[in-house]
């Protein structure tokens, strides 16, 4: 691996960049591996890095169908924030948010965390009293957040518009200072490299078919359409795909996939200095290291996988935009794109063990799963190390939907009266 | 009038003048032109600014597909937009335009500072440093980063102007107004189709706007034109120029945005600037034609070198010359044309570079007739020139070695790279591409909608080909439509055939990792970047376009993803299709929001819903809040009173006589049937049968999970109807979830079900001296308090209109609710107040409510609950029918989770000192000494200031807090920490005497 | 936007006047309080949320306010047939040559 730094950029600069060699080798598949991750986005290129950093464990193979970071990875609106209300929800976030602050030097890689902060616009009483909650809960869980009246909501983020007459008039928010943004493909990259530094094999472009059992019932590999492939351990973190990977191991798991559409407009100067999220109104938005302002829409009401989403979505999400930031109307959209959710009942994801033996799973991260990475990636690593969840992942188990024992966000924020 | 302009040549109109601004000189332009043609007619090539290296840049096409030429526009306050294409906005009276990404300005630009070092800023360097010291990345690195990105900046004004939208359905949407497309629409018309026919730019024609020399129908091309965009008139086609079809959606819905004022130079009184239609159309012709390749050699990117269909399309549609002296370089005979329309029309062309060997010897014969230089097998090593391309230098080309350069003079370079079928529409439906590897590019495959594809966008080639196409492609749709179809194509007398190839980054004999040979223009994507990203591993062109940005800029990879995708391959030795193709997305050019928006803003944004009392609360001063979708009045401030004074005053006098507040909102269900009470014992989780006709009872609604959904008063009219009350946020979600059970899982009970919401205005009437104000009113029904005591429902006439009398409280006093007509809300309203004028009768808002109904302990759902509390969480376990063999939520409350001990339950808190109000949501610890993070034990749902008991109370929820009565708890605040005793929920007549006056 | 076909209406209509109601086919348990916590998971939580033919609840929200059962392609989204709630699941293959819950990837 070529140590990347100013120095090396401008050493390869005078020898017209010929020293750069390959981020990661094209691998072939082993016979056999102590852990398969199955899915290379950055949860399983980030556990595998972990594995082999944190656990010693060095011989892992990633497997996807596709390219890394193919998935939901380079598909989202990079929001970062762990403003969550629940302490599992809160603890689970703002390790990965930790984590965040020194990515970059961890990997050697820029992965831009851009620590802009994410204002959550509140909209009518209700709203109020329930980021109120939340700002409590966060300060006694050492998690940043704090209230804003309207006119600092706009001294913050001067697009806003506080207009007392607007349809949605904002009533405040609640900022998160130490929230921000990304570049989602360089975190998947900067995994990538890190791991088959460490010896990971990344195997692209290999669809994993099925998880065979043993007599005994406990995980004995994959078969993929470049064969069977064994291993000790499984893991699997394929979002939008779970569904059907673990339907193999004959593991039913409480998802629904659904598309989430998102959009960026044409890139202009900077003109919007956070992320702002306003649930109400269905509006969010935060504007890229390159200009575009990237827009988040809401999911598609049906389970699909097809991607494509329909114009009255993207209509409603642009009225939206609109409405909070009126002076954005005469921008322009660029590019839509769509990516799978895996939405569970109570919107929290699931990491940890399976009633299979040594079959691991990190899904169910809905709408919000880019701002976990490192976090969830580390506490996957160690629940597959250890064969026992980390203790803030412990609370995300499979069993609590049995239980009842949820840890319900959306809920949480349930309108009434 | 410049010399760059021909008189009389052109479809633009030389009798009329359009003045301009372009950085704040005025320029002459004419009716019809584009801002790049009337600048390009002033010699102006310069238009703007790359966006990493800022390199100065001018229009390298004629159309939508144009990286470089975006300008700032603007009309007047507020109507300014960055980056609008020059190539595709008209000129027009009162149009100021500016250069953008520049400093201080377009001709010296110190941002070019980068383009001197640009060996440091390669593919993805920015994945490479800037990490040390970390601390620099948020205060120096990003910052600088950010700012040397955008391109214009963004409107800083509210727009003025408005947006419209439409829907249409039609038999056959054809897009694309070039030749194809206009034999598809006619194909279908005479057919007796209902057809819309749509292009981008501001006239139907296409590729043949720019090609006078093509004879159809035994006629000169335009004059063809005229003859069919007449008879499609005559036929009733529907025929939308300025109008781009945006993206293509399911089931063959098609949104097109239509620019409807941009181009006048006064916009109409109403005329909304861009309007979106949503077109589904049973069929769809997509006839977009092709997009023409730059080359990719050094300096392909200075001002004067451009496409030669860009050049050919100023010349003949636009009657301007790009140049003095022009030399081609290119892989396809469509350039040759344009070289011989050019120097037929006097401008010098000094060559025509072909990469390829064999030409077509009439192509060169004409060439050489025309006294131009052709120089088969060459290749472009560099070009030269500052602010404007100044020489080229061409070298030959044998058996892959590159020979001694020599260099031509010229302004101009025009470059054909070949063309690329438009497939975008296509792309949108997930229908599937097809490499051809003989043609290199991709075609239409397999379908995914009811669509053709016609003319270029199938790789077809000339005019002949392209109507012929159009007429196959119509024929097709009409006969799907199951109509017949009679239209043939016209004969073609001069076409313009030709053939071409597709290659590479040229070669060089210079260094090529130093070559400045661009990919995508405006992102400064270069060659040696797509190389070097393959050399650092990045296979696949989704990796490629990420790690360089290839693809990504404001054209969408129409003019770089081809050629990216072929030096990708060359650099990894595979095939194009190997490799992948980038998708693509809708929508098809940037799309303004405001036309997306369309009629969806400012009070337009959401439907607000009002009761019938609003108007009279608005009259009297109320504030209001918003709830749900309503606006609800939230307290009466008298002069000079703030929220907390008005609502002390408004809770005293319904306590102490008597208050009035509009309850309109609540949800109502008529459950009506044979098996009505049969289905609310299955929904509800009370017991039902003994609930005798004339009397109400509180429900309790759980979902299936156990947790509480809604709650309200429901009152038995008599043996077969009950009328429900829900939450008022809570009214479709309860409706809807009865229906769910009623027609699915029990569609044998004989029940129907109606949402009365908005059938009936509900007004409260609480106070001790309530019945004294409401039974002048009332006839029919004695309602003393024997005769209609607490919880008793009844029909009657109150104040002379048809009533639904509810005898209920959500105060603790004497209360009814009074359900009359909505659309006699008012007259109920007034009615009370006079009747209750002697009594000081007091509205009240939702505010007053809110603290009336804690000092009872009253829950609000939604704010005591919040979809995670169990009926014994709230204490209404009483409210369970357990006698019951099933209801809603049985079930789910057994779940181990629920039946645990330790759960949070509703219980009051009394802080300690009276004056201290606890803030709502505020989180309630045991031991307030503990770092953190600090174990919460439960959080406070509701909290008011009590003007009856002088002091304040809240509300919390509490783990065990049933056997945790008179502990205290802590609520650590940011300054300080409030102490609290933990009661029971009931601060006011605990007795409840009061509401049995 | 998607087109539905209303088998109670007889009409095809636009997917805005519809609402999605979740998976068909999972009939709430005769006697909830006798279902095991395993069973009462499956039937509140556990979806097939199939790559493919998935058997769909759809409400006329905006018109005649029934439910209704649909098979819809989830890769492609486009809908293969809808039917009355409480009509037996369609044959799909014998309908439209499609098998339902074919796994990607096979054919």
């Amino acid at each position: 691996m070529t140590k990347f730094s100013a120095l090396s950029l401008v050493k390869n600069a005078l020898t017209g960049h010929k020293g750069w060699t390959e981020q990661w080798p094209e691998c072939e598949p082993k016979k056999e591996y102590d852990v398969i991750i199955v899915g290379a986005g950055g949860h399983g290129l980030g556990a595998a890095y972990y594995l082999a950093k944190e656990h010693g464990i060095t011989n892992v193979a990633v497997i996807d169908k596709g390219w890394l970071g193919g998935g939901n990875t380079g598909r989202n609106t990079t929001i970062i924030r762990s403003n969550y209300l629940y302490d599992e929800s809160a603890r689970l976030f703002d390790h990965a948010v930790d984590m965040w602050q020194g990515l970059s030097q961890e990997l050697n890689y820029n992965v831009m965390y851009s620590n802009r902060g994410c204002l959550m616009l509140a909209h009518n009483v209700h709203d109020v009293q329930s980021f109120q909650r939340h700002i409590h809960a966060n300060r006694l869980n050492g998690v940043d957040n704090r209230w804003l009246t309207p006119e600092e909501c706009k001294e913050y983020c001067p697009p806003v518009n506080i207009d007392k007459n607007a349809r949605y008039p904002v009533m405040g928010g609640a900022l998160q200072e130490r929230a921000g943004t990304a570049r989602h493909d360089a975190v998947a990259w900067g995994y990538a490299r890190g791991a088959a530094a460490r010896g990971v094999d990344i195997i692209q472009n290999c669809m994993v078919r099925a998880i065979r059992r043993g007599p005994d019932g406990a995980v004995m590999g994959v078969e993929t359409d470049r064969g069977f492939i064994k291993a000790k351990k499984v893991a699997v973190s394929a979002s939008g795909h779970n569904t059907m990977v673990m339907e193999t191991a004959g593991v039913r798991l409480p998802l629904e996939s659904m598309p989430l559409q998102a959009l960026v407009s044409e890139p202009v100067k900077p003109c919007f200095p956070c992320v702002v999220m306003s649930n109400a109104v269905h509006a969010y938005c935060s504007q890229s290291d390159k200009g575009e302002l990237v827009i988040g829409s809401g999911t598609d009401q049906y389970v699909s996988y097809s991607q494509r989403g329909g114009l009255p979505l993207i209509e409603h999400t642009i009225a939206a935009i609109s409405e909070v930031f009126p002076i954005f109307n005469r921008m322009r959209m660029l590019r839509k794109w769509g990516g799978i959710t895996d939405n569970t009942p109570d919107r929290s994801p699931i990491i940890g063990k399976t009633p299979v033996k040594n079959l691991y799973v990190n899904c169910g991260w809905g709408t919000g799963g880019f701002k976990a990475t490192p976090g969830s990636a580390h506490l996957l690593a160690y629940t597959v190390a250890k064969d026992e969840p980390h203790p803030i992942n412990a609370p995300f188990s499979l069993e609590r939907f049995t239980t009842g024992r949820l840890i319900d966000e959306a809920a949480a924020a349930a309108v009434a009266h | 009038m410049s010399t760059y302009r021909i008189q009389g040549r052109g479809r633009v109109n030389h009798s009329e003048p359009v003045y301009f601004t372009f950085d704040g000189k005025t320029y002459t332009g004419l009716r019809g032109d584009t801002v790049a043609s009337a600048l390009l007619a002033n010699g102006v090539h310069l238009m703007g600014r790359s966006f990493k290296y800022h390199r100065p840049r001018g229009a390298v096409s004629a159309g939508s597909d144009e990286p470089n030429a975006l300008l700032g526009t603007r009309r007047g306050k507020g109507q300014f937009e960055p980056n609008t294409r020059a190539t595709l906005q008209e000129v027009r009276g009162n149009l100021e335009t500016t250069s953008q990404n520049k400093l201080p300005s377009l001709k010296f630009d110190i941002g070019a500072i980068n383009d001197a070092s640009y060996m440091m800023f390669s593919a993805g360097f920015y994945y490479k440093t800037f990490m040390w010291p970390k601390s620099f990345w948020d205060k120096v690195y990003e910052p600088f980063i950010r700012a040397a990105a955008g391109l214009g900046v963004a409107p800083s004004e509210e727009d003025p102007d408005d947006y419209a939208a439409r829907y249409v359905h039609i038999d056959l949407l054809v897009v694309g107004g070039g030749v194809a497309g206009i034999m598809a629409a006619l194909t279908g018309a005479r057919a007796g189709a209902k057809v819309v026919l749509v292009d981008e730019t501001a006239e139907m024609g296409g590729a043949l706007l720019s090609e006078p020399a093509v004879t159809i129908g035994g006629m000169a091309g335009w004059d063809w034109l005229a003859a069919a965009l007449e008879e499609l008139e005559s036929l009733g086609v529907q025929v939308m120029t300025r109008t781009t079809a945006i993206g293509y959606y399911h089931e063959n819905m098609v949104g097109l945005v239509q620019r409807v004022s941009d181009h006048l130079d006064h916009v109409p009184e109403g005329a909304p600037r861009e309007r979106l239609w949503r077109v589904r159309a049973k069929q769809v012709v997509l006839a977009q034609g092709a997009l023409e390749k730059p080359l990719v050699f050094d300096g392909n990117d200075r001002p004067g070198v451009m496409l030669a269909s860009a050049a050919q399309t100023y010349l003949n549609r636009y009657g301007v010359k790009v140049g003095s002296r022009a030399v081609v370089v290119t892989t396809h005979d469509s350039a040759w044309y344009a070289a011989f329309d050019l120097a037929e029309a006097g401008i010098s062309v000094a060559a025509i570079a072909d990469i390829r060997p064999k030409i077509d010897a009439e192509l060169v014969s004409k060439a050489r007739a025309l006294g131009i230089e052709v120089l088969p097998s060459h290749t472009v090593i560099t070009t030269r020139g500052r602010l404007r391309v100044k020489s080229v230098s061409v070298a030959p080309v044998s058996n892959g070695a590159v020979g001694t350069s020599r260099v031509i003079p010229c302004d101009v370079v025009l470059m054909s790279g070949g063309w690329t079928p438009s497939l975008h529409l296509f792309s949108h439906t997930q229908g599937k591409l097809k490499w051809d590897a003989e043609a290199q590019v991709y075609l239409p495959d397999v379908k995914t909608e009811e669509v053709e594809i016609a003319g270029a966008g199938r790789g077809l080639w000339g005019y002949g080909a392209a109507l012929e196409d159009g007429v196959v492609a119509g024929r097709t749709a009409v006969k799907a439509l199951g109509l017949r179809a009679t239209a043939r194509a016209p004969g073609v007398g001069v076409d313009r055939p030709g053939t071409g190839i597709m290659v590479k980054d040229l070669p060089t004999n210079g260094d090529p990792g130093k070559a400045r040979a661009f990919v995508d223009f405006q992102n400064d994507v270069t060659a040696k970047d797509i190389r070097l990203a393959v050399r650092e591993g990045m296979r696949s062109i989704e990796h490629v376009k990420r790690y360089t940005t290839n693809g990504m800029a404001t054209d969408q990879g129409k003019m770089s993803n081809m050629n990216g995708l072929m030096i990708a391959s060359d650099a990894l030795g595979k095939a194009p299709p190997q490799v992948g193709l980038t998708t693509f997305r809708p929508p098809y050019t940037p799309t303004t929001f405001g036309a997306l928006a369309n009629y969806v803003r400012g009070h337009q944004f959401e439907v607000t819903r009002k009761t019938a009392i609003d108007s009279w609360a608005e009259e009297n001063g109320a504030v209001f809040e918003p709830v749900s979708q309503w606006r609800r009045a939230w307290y009466f401030p008298k002069d000079g009173e703030d929220m907390a004074a008005a609502v002390a005053r408004e809770c005293a006098a319904t306590r102490k006589s008597v208050g009035i507040f509009d309850a309109s909102t609540l949800g109502k269900i008529e459950v009506v049937g044979p098996d009505a009470v049969e289905f609310m014992n299955r929904t509800y989780t009370n017991p039902w049968t003994k609930l005798a006709p004339g009397r109400t009872r509180y429900g309790l609604l759980l979902g299936e999970d156990g947790y509480i959904r809604d709650d309200g008063v429901i009152g038995r009219l008599s043996q077969d109807r009950f009328h429900v009350t829900t939450t008022t946020g809570g009214a479709a979600r309860v409706l809807n979830m009865m229906e769910d059970y009623l027609q699915t899982e029990w569609p044998d009970l004989k029940v129907w079900l109606t949402s009365t919401t908005e059938q009936w205005a509900t007004v409260a009437v609480n106070g001790p001296n309530a019945r004294k104000v409401l039974e002048p009113l009332v006839e029919g029904l004695d309602i003393s308090n024997e005769a209609f005591p607490h919880m008793s429902i009844a029909e009657c006439t109150v104040a002379g209109l048809p009533a639904r009398l509810f005898r209920l409280s959500f105060t603790g006093e004497l209360g009814f609710e009074i359900n009359v007509p909505a659309s006699k809300g008012r007259v109920l309203w007034e009615a009370l107040m006079k009747s209750g004028a002697e009594y000081d009768i007091c509205p009240y808002g939702t505010e007053t409510m809110h603290v009336l109904r804690a000092e009872k302990g009253y829950i609000i759902v939604g704010q005591d609950t919040d979809g995670t509390v169990t009926p014994g969480d709230a204490g209404l376990d009483w409210a369970l029918g357990k006698k019951k063999p099933d209801f809603i939520g049985m079930r789910g409350l057994k779940r181990p989770d629920l039946v645990a001990s330790g759960r949070r339950q509703l219980v009051g808190l009394l802080t300690s000192d009276p004056k201290v109000k606890l803030e709502e949501g505020a989180q309630i610890v045991l031991d307030p000494n503990q770092p953190k993070p600090m174990k919460m034990v439960g959080w406070v749902t509701s909290s008011y200031y009590s003007a009856t008991l002088g002091r304040t109370i809240a509300m919390a929820l509490i783990e065990g807090g049933f056997d945790k009565m008179n502990d205290t708890v802590y609520i650590p605040m940011p300054d300080k920490t409030i102490t609290a005793k933990i009661t029971g929920t009931v601060f006011y007549d605990p007795e409840g005497e009061k509401v049995k006056l | 936007m998607l087109l539905i076909h209303c088998p109670y209406c007889g009409e095809t209509l636009p997917e805005t006047e519809f609402a999605y109601a979740g998976e068909a086919h999972i009939a709430r348990p005769e006697n909830p309080s006798e279902q095991t916590d395993a069973e009462w998971v499956e039937y509140l939580f556990m979806r097939s949320n199939v790559k493919g033919v998935h058997f769909e609840r759809w409400r006329h929200i905006h018109g005649c306010g029934r439910f209704f059962n649909a098979a819809r392609h989830t890769v492609t989204d486009k809908f293969l047939t809808t039917y009355k709630a409480g009509e037996p699941r369609p044959d799909i293959e014998a309908l439209t040559g499609i098998k339902a819950g074919v796994k990607e990837g096979e054919k």
